[in-house]
């Protein structure tokens, strides 16, 4: 990625001869440049935070205390839930949007790039911040992933540089958010209207406006708890007249749409691999469309979902039940949308549409769960067993993650002008998918017969499904290594990439050379009438 | 449709943002070493706040150069328009958690904790009437009234709106003298409503007792007015550069979006206050 094509005839700015080495990467204003750095920063956050996971599965590979203690238990549970949620999953589709979204409108770079590259560089502080305050006395914040107050209002250093890290991901989110924005509304090629774009565009144009509203209440929330802790404020302190469930609430307000920040990238992802393996158009472009914008919307209106076991009044449960249950109306579009393009299509499966096959049959089980989890009544027996864990590594690890190997095998080609090994990509997928399976389906049956989550030892009535996901988990973690092989290996060569290095490929990024040269898109391409 | 497009500015590489990330990164680990009593917070801290200046100063000058260079096209003012919007909205959201604090409070909180099992079982007697320091927070308080001070801060800072528009007019139709002297009358209103809300702070500790730790009336009072003049103060800090750009020749009638979006940035400020107003101090 490093070899750099000069081929854009008086297509250079000064800065053709800007820094080089390191400085070059620091400095950088290329979006290309930015969505690499994004996507190996991601990649480094997921390999720590797999590490995280594999600890805690093999302290609940067999019942007692043997790897770690407890209070380090609940640290590597929390970290593990900030680092995979704001470290791997949203940088990575950033990544994306900063590589592809330019590429598949015809502009030339994002609308501020220089403000582009503060937005990644915002990240590694964070990460420090974050991975660093495992090291400082009373270790790191064990409060769990959403941070709730009382426990949050009680730790150590480590929660204040969590909360710090948040606030600082958080300017990072939404500069990246208003980039995209912008990008997308004011940056389009002459010809690309709106209902033209490639759905990877409008996913994340909405996404955006989601990051836009809700990370700055994430801020506020974890402000809250920052003055409860040291500036004597009484937000969730009943004593004063505040309340702990409100910062749940806050927090929800903020995380319900915090989900589908991380799975609607995810969709745009799919809806454009899934139309190239099948040879034919994305079906039902227009509802796409407007499914997403639905979810995004009722996303606003079900954070209590979270909270039915806190006591809220009928009405609110029902509310919040059914506005939930809505949301299958429009996610259940998307999935015959799906289907339906594969229909009768031309199909073949490359790694990438194994990956977005993969995903349609695992996420769905994980939409599934969903609904299961969004009845009052059965919620308040799952709330806080494994049977939540299975349901959100279903949609997180199944959904997003598999979402982001299959643009990753879809678009290295395009990134690195090399096709990626077949054999090892599909090695990839067939050992991730037996083993994410064997890793979260027994936690169904766990957190149906009632094992609580973030807990470091258990009854023995779970051992025998504990040490199976324990064994899955290790075999998952292992096969994530081969996807950094295959990416090595693409880099450093193979078979040669042509423009179009999918048969069905379409799309404006299809008609630049592989890899894309350095400046794309300085002159606008001009589109033909549709 | 033949439309000509002119080439969308795209800025060379730059040290800046790299200088940005490093500030956040010691704004935020000083803050948290200071907070925990670590020696070195303060140093680390003010070393971020330091180095966040210097990038904001060589940034922002840097764009400005770059704007009075001509390089920014009518796209480029498009796109600074819509970021600008979404940013504000950015801002209206990170104020809609404290005010959705605030009603939850006085709509959910305080009458849960006043009623039933609560009030007989966890806090005997407790009313849960507003002002509430809540129930076991007994330091007695007077709470902000908003016929005085606030009333005044309320006119003041409508009044600026009006002088800022009155200084965009002055733009518009090249009465240079109407936009310094609009631009100047509408700082010189800010700082005194900053210097009234000091005042405001100093009474209430000096006399009414009303502090930070004041039960959840201090908490929603000192955070929602607390954070709004921040923002007056940031916003008053990009009128007085625009003043200063104004004194030194820049904007014209057709390309001032600097002038504007500080403009947007006051009225949004303007219109938060409003709400404080009605729901902090009124009722």
């Amino acid at each position: 990625m490093t070899t750099l094509t000069h081929d854009r005839i008086g297509a250079h700015p000064p800065h053709a001869h800007g820094p080089t080495g390191l400085m070059r990467w620091v400095t950088t204003t290329n979006h290309k440049d930015i969505g690499t750095m994004y996507l190996i920063f991601s990649f480094m956050m997921f390999l720590s935070g797999g590490v995280m996971a594999l600890t805690i599965r093999a302290e609940l590979f067999q019942p007692g205390l043997q790897v770690v203690q407890p209070e380090f238990f609940n640290q590597l549970t929390t970290m593990h839930g900030l680092v995979m949620v704001f470290g791997a999953i949203m940088p990575a589709f950033v990544g994306f949007a900063n590589w592809m979204i330019p590429l598949m409108i015809g502009a030339s770079d994002m609308a501020f790039a220089r403000m582009n590259n503060w937005s990644f560089w915002l990240l590694p502080p964070a990460a420090i911040l974050l991975l660093g305050s495992f090291f400082v006395p009373g270790g790191a914040t064990a409060a769990g992933w959403t941070l709730y107050a009382p426990l949050s209002v009680q730790m150590g250093m480590g929660m204040d540089m969590a909360i710090f890290a948040i606030h600082i991901m958080g300017v990072s989110s939404i500069m990246g958010a208003i980039n995209i924005v912008v990008t997308v509304l004011n940056m389009r090629a002459p010809g690309m209207n709106m209902m033209r774009m490639p759905l990877f565009c409008w996913t994340w144009l909405i996404t955006a406006y989601l990051l836009i509203a809700v990370m700055p209440v994430l801020a506020g929330a974890v402000t809250m708890i920052l003055t409860d802790r040291h500036f004597g404020t009484s937000f969730f302190n009943a004593a004063g007249g505040g309340d702990p469930v409100m910062y749940q609430h806050i927090f929800w307000f903020f995380g319900h749409p915090e989900v589908y920040i991380m799975i609607l990238p995810a969709f745009g992802i799919i809806s454009q691999v899934i139309p190239t393996f099948s040879r034919k158009p994305l079906f039902g472009y227009a509802s796409m469309v407007y499914a997403t914008s639905s979810i995004a919307i009722l996303s606003f209106s079900v954070w209590a979902h979270h909270m039915f076991a806190t006591g809220m009044p009928a009405a609110g449960q029902l509310f919040f039940m059914y506005a939930t249950m809505l949301i299958a109306v429009p996610t259940g579009v998307k999935v015959f949308n799906w289907v339906a393009t594969m229909w009768r299509g031309s199909l073949s499966f490359e790694t990438p549409m194994l990956w977005a096959t993969g995903f349609l049959l695992v996420f769905t089980i994980g939409g599934f769960t969903g609904l299961i989890c969004a009845i009052a009544p059965i919620d308040i027996q799952l709330q806080d067993t494994y049977y939540v864990v299975a349901h959100f590594h279903y949609v997180l690890v199944a959904g997003s993650l598999f979402a982001l190997f299959a643009g990753a095998y879809y678009w290295l080609p395009k990134w690195t002008g090399h096709m990626p090994s077949e054999f090892l990509g599909k090695l990839h997928f067939w050992c991730s998918i037996v083993f994410f399976n064997i890793t979260f389906f027994p936690m169904h049956f766990l957190g149906l017969a009632g094992m609580p989550r973030r807990i470091p030892d258990y009854a023995l009535q779970f051992a025998d499904f504990n040490a199976m996901a324990s064994i899955g988990a290790f075999g998952f973690g292992l096969s994530q290594l081969i996807f950094l092989v295959v990416v090595l290996k693409c880099i450093r060569g193979g078979k040669k990439a042509e423009a179009q290095s999918w048969e069905g490929a379409e799309g404006l990024e299809w008609t630049v050379p592989s890899p894309a040269p350095h400046h794309t898109f300085e002159d606008a391409p001009v589109l033909a009438k549709a | 449709m033949t439309e000509t497009l002119e080439r969308y500015f795209v800025p060379e590489p730059s040290k800046f943002p790299i200088l940005g990330a490093i500030a956040l990164l010691l704004f935020g680990s000083g803050a948290a070493m200071w907070l925990n009593k670590v020696g070195a917070g303060p140093w680390v801290f003010f070393g971020g706040i330091a180095i966040l200046v210097y990038m904001l100063f060589g940034w922002f000058g840097q764009v400005v150069r770059e704007s009075e260079g001509g390089l920014y096209s009518k796209r480029v003012d498009k796109s600074f328009r819509w970021s600008m919007g979404w940013f504000i909205f950015s801002e209206v959201m990170f104020f809609a958690a404290f005010f959705g604090a605030l009603f939850y409070v006085r709509v959910l909180a305080l009458p849960s904790l006043s009623s039933g099992d609560n009030e007989a079982l966890l806090w005997e007697g407790f009313t849960g009437a507003w002002p509430s320091s809540g129930p076991r927070v007994s330091d007695a308080f007077t709470p902000m009234g908003a016929w005085g001070i606030p009333a005044i801060n309320t006119l003041i800072l409508l009044t600026s709106g009006v002088t800022l528009t009155w200084a965009h007019y002055g733009l518009l139709k090249g009465a240079r003298g109407q936009l310094k002297l609009g631009l100047l009358a509408t700082v010189v209103l800010g700082a005194i409503f900053l210097t009234l809300q000091i005042y405001e702070y100093t009474h209430a500790y000096s006399e009414l007792n009303l502090r930070l730790d004041s039960g959840i009336y201090g908490s929603t009072f000192y955070l929602l007015t607390g954070f709004h003049g921040l923002h007056v103060t940031v916003g008053a800090i990009m009128l007085t550069v625009m003043l200063f750009r104004a004194i030194a020749g820049h904007f014209s009638a057709e390309h001032h979006f600097a002038f504007e979006a500080a403009a947007w940035y006051w009225h949004f400020v303007d219109v938060v206050w409003l709400f404080l107003f009605i729901v902090v101090y009124w009722l």
